[in-house]
């Protein structure tokens, strides 16, 4: 696929309205990261019920694929149990948007809230969970993310 | 001017990677000079040459080779006195870049000459390495690290320097010469008088100014000045700092270890003669070399010559691109006080997109923070997109910009 292929109708319209955007006051769990690469910034917020992400949004700045799929990814979290959260993988985000080929160099725009989203999850685990093990998991799964 | 313009045709001849396409079969526009620029012949020329018929390690064998290798480095040195006018050649140190340059001297004066509530200003437009070096050494001293603003025209606000100046602490002032993302070039002249009637040293990083207009260390007056072989036609790996020599003397090595040193006993050293005392281990000696061919290049155009052709493609830029709708142009429109450097946004299209999409069409501009995140925060974005111009651009170039940034347009429906 041609680079710029990538700039199809459902990126561009992401882009300019993203969903699940914006903050949630009274969330249970927060977390935010950067890409150091292009200044890219992420925040996501969730609501945790029974085990399950009731609510969750992002903000922050980004280019069109970055801000692209944090909305794909925030829906596809929404109303997941924590266990289903863990195992969303970098395919389900880039699959949904057609991205599966996209250049190594931005393929940090694409999953920097997958990122953030792991990240978030295993802050949450820490404090609520005494398995370190697992814990330990989830921050080796976040770092191998790319 | 006709003969200038059939000499700025015959340069891109020099530049073999000006030729290839790049993405599908499309002429390449190299547009990221301020990040580093291409290499002409005569340079590579020169490193090939350098390796395949003089390598040695220099200033100590005394067989041919090495006193061959030695003459060819000591010839670059003299070459960088000269090109920025520096009277005494001991004070010309080789590095690896501006990076290091600054870092050496946070290092080798700061660490003995600053002390605990001193101030170090810096302003809000320098590269990350004109900030980080002074944050870690303040930090360490429990000293303090302040700003010189900016105004909305990429302007620095110089009564802030006053303010600093006069609480009577400051120690050193440093600032680029020109922007690496404004292209302002700092009124320098103004500040290193204020700082030499207030007894205060200044450090001048030259990285975005000395590809591009004549510099004359001499004349600027500053004390330490730091810049790199890469942005310079160059290899990349080697850079310049400049001390003044009363100053330089006073220092302590950076680097311990071989060269430096005069005599090495189990629990003493003598230092090494100026320059050698601040460059440990066998130096980046190809690349000095190659960096001596791109000043060769650079003198044979001349420097005035070179700083007409950027303000000519400037003001074609400058001009250009403010026609274009939703696009935003950061930093002074005057010319005289910029250089070929063009920072923007277009619409609320991410710099990352719009150099993707642009990238399409062979053109390589910069996106990004440009290692300059503090001057993003300033200019409340969060990334530009930039656009620097060298020797071999073109105003064709410039049209090839503009008319990839319609296909931004159209894509994003501006």
């Amino acid at each position: 696929m041609s680079n710029a292929d990538i700039y199809h109708e459902m990126i561009i319209d992401y882009s300019r309205n993203p969903i699940n955007y914006g903050k949630i006051e009274d969330h249970d769990v927060t977390f935010h990261d950067s890409n150091p690469l292009c200044g890219d910034s992420i925040d996501i917020d969730m609501k945790i019920d029974d085990n399950k992400v009731s609510d969750i949004k992002f903000h922050g700045k980004g280019c069109a694929i970055c801000m692209a799929c944090s909305s794909v990814l925030t829906e596809i979290a929404k109303g997941k149990n924590i266990d289903e959260v863990r195992n969303i993988s970098k395919t389900d985000v880039l699959g949904e948007l057609g991205l599966e080929n996209l250049q190594a160099v931005r393929i940090k725009c694409a999953l920097l809230s997958l990122k953030v989203l792991k990240s978030a999850l295993y802050s949450y685990l820490g404090k609520h969970l005494d398995d370190s093990q697992d814990v330990d998991k989830l921050k080796e799964e976040a770092a191998n993310l790319y | 001017m006709q003969s200038a313009q059939a000499s700025f045709e015959n340069i891109r001849k020099d530049f073999p990677i000006l030729e290839r396409t790049v993405r599908e079969n499309k002429t390449l526009v190299y547009l990221d000079n301020a990040s580093t620029t291409q290499k002409p012949n005569q340079v590579i020329d020169a490193i090939n040459d350098y390796y395949r018929n003089h390598n040695a390690n220099i200033h100590r064998a005394v067989y041919a080779l090495a006193e061959e290798a030695t003459e060819l480095y000591e010839k670059s040195r003299d070459k960088v006195a000269n090109f920025i006018n520096v009277k005494n050649r001991v004070e010309v140190i080789f590095v690896r870049g501006t990076t290091e340059a600054i870092n050496l001297v946070a290092y080798a004066w700061g660490r003995d000459n600053l002390k605990e509530d001193d101030i170090i200003v810096t302003t809000e437009y320098e590269h990350h390495s004109n900030i980080v070096p002074w944050q870690l050494l303040t930090r360490e001293k429990g000293a303090k690290l302040e700003y010189i603003g900016m105004n909305d025209n990429g302007e620095l606000n110089l009564d802030d320097l006053d303010k600093y100046l006069a609480t009577g602490k400051v120690k050193l002032v440093t600032f680029s010469l020109v922007s690496n993302v404004l292209g302002t070039i700092s009124d320098a002249e103004t500040i290193i008088s204020k700082c030499k009637a207030a007894g205060v040293l200044t450090l001048v990083d030259g990285a975005q100014a000395v590809p591009h207009m004549k510099v004359d260390v001499e004349k600027l007056g500053c004390d330490f000045f730091a810049f790199s072989g890469h942005k310079m036609l160059g290899p990349t790996g080697i850079g310049i700092l400049w001390v003044r020599k009363s100053i330089l003397e006073t220092m302590n090595p950076f680097h311990g270890g071989g060269d430096m040193i005069r005599e090495v006993h189990k629990y003493e050293t003598t230092w090494n003669d100026l320059p050698y005392k601040f460059e440990a281990g066998t130096p980046n000696i190809a690349d000095v070399v190659g960096l001596g061919a791109a000043i060769d290049y650079l003198s044979n155009i001349g420097m005035d010559v070179i700083r007409q052709h950027e303000i000519d493609l400037t003001s074609y830029a400058l001009d250009k691109l403010s026609q274009v709708k939703g696009l935003r142009i950061y930093g002074t429109k005057d010319i005289s006080k910029r250089g070929g450097v063009i920072s923007f946004n277009f619409a609320d299209v991410h710099p990352h997109d719009v150099a993707q999409i642009i990238d399409e069409e062979g053109i390589a501009i910069r996106s990004g923070h440009h290692c300059a995140q503090v001057l993003m925060e300033r200019l409340n974005v969060a990334a530009t997109s930039r656009a620097s111009f060298y020797i071999y651009n073109t105003k064709e170039e410039i049209d090839a910009l503009i008319n990839s940034l319609n296909k931004v347009a159209r894509i994003f429906k501006l």
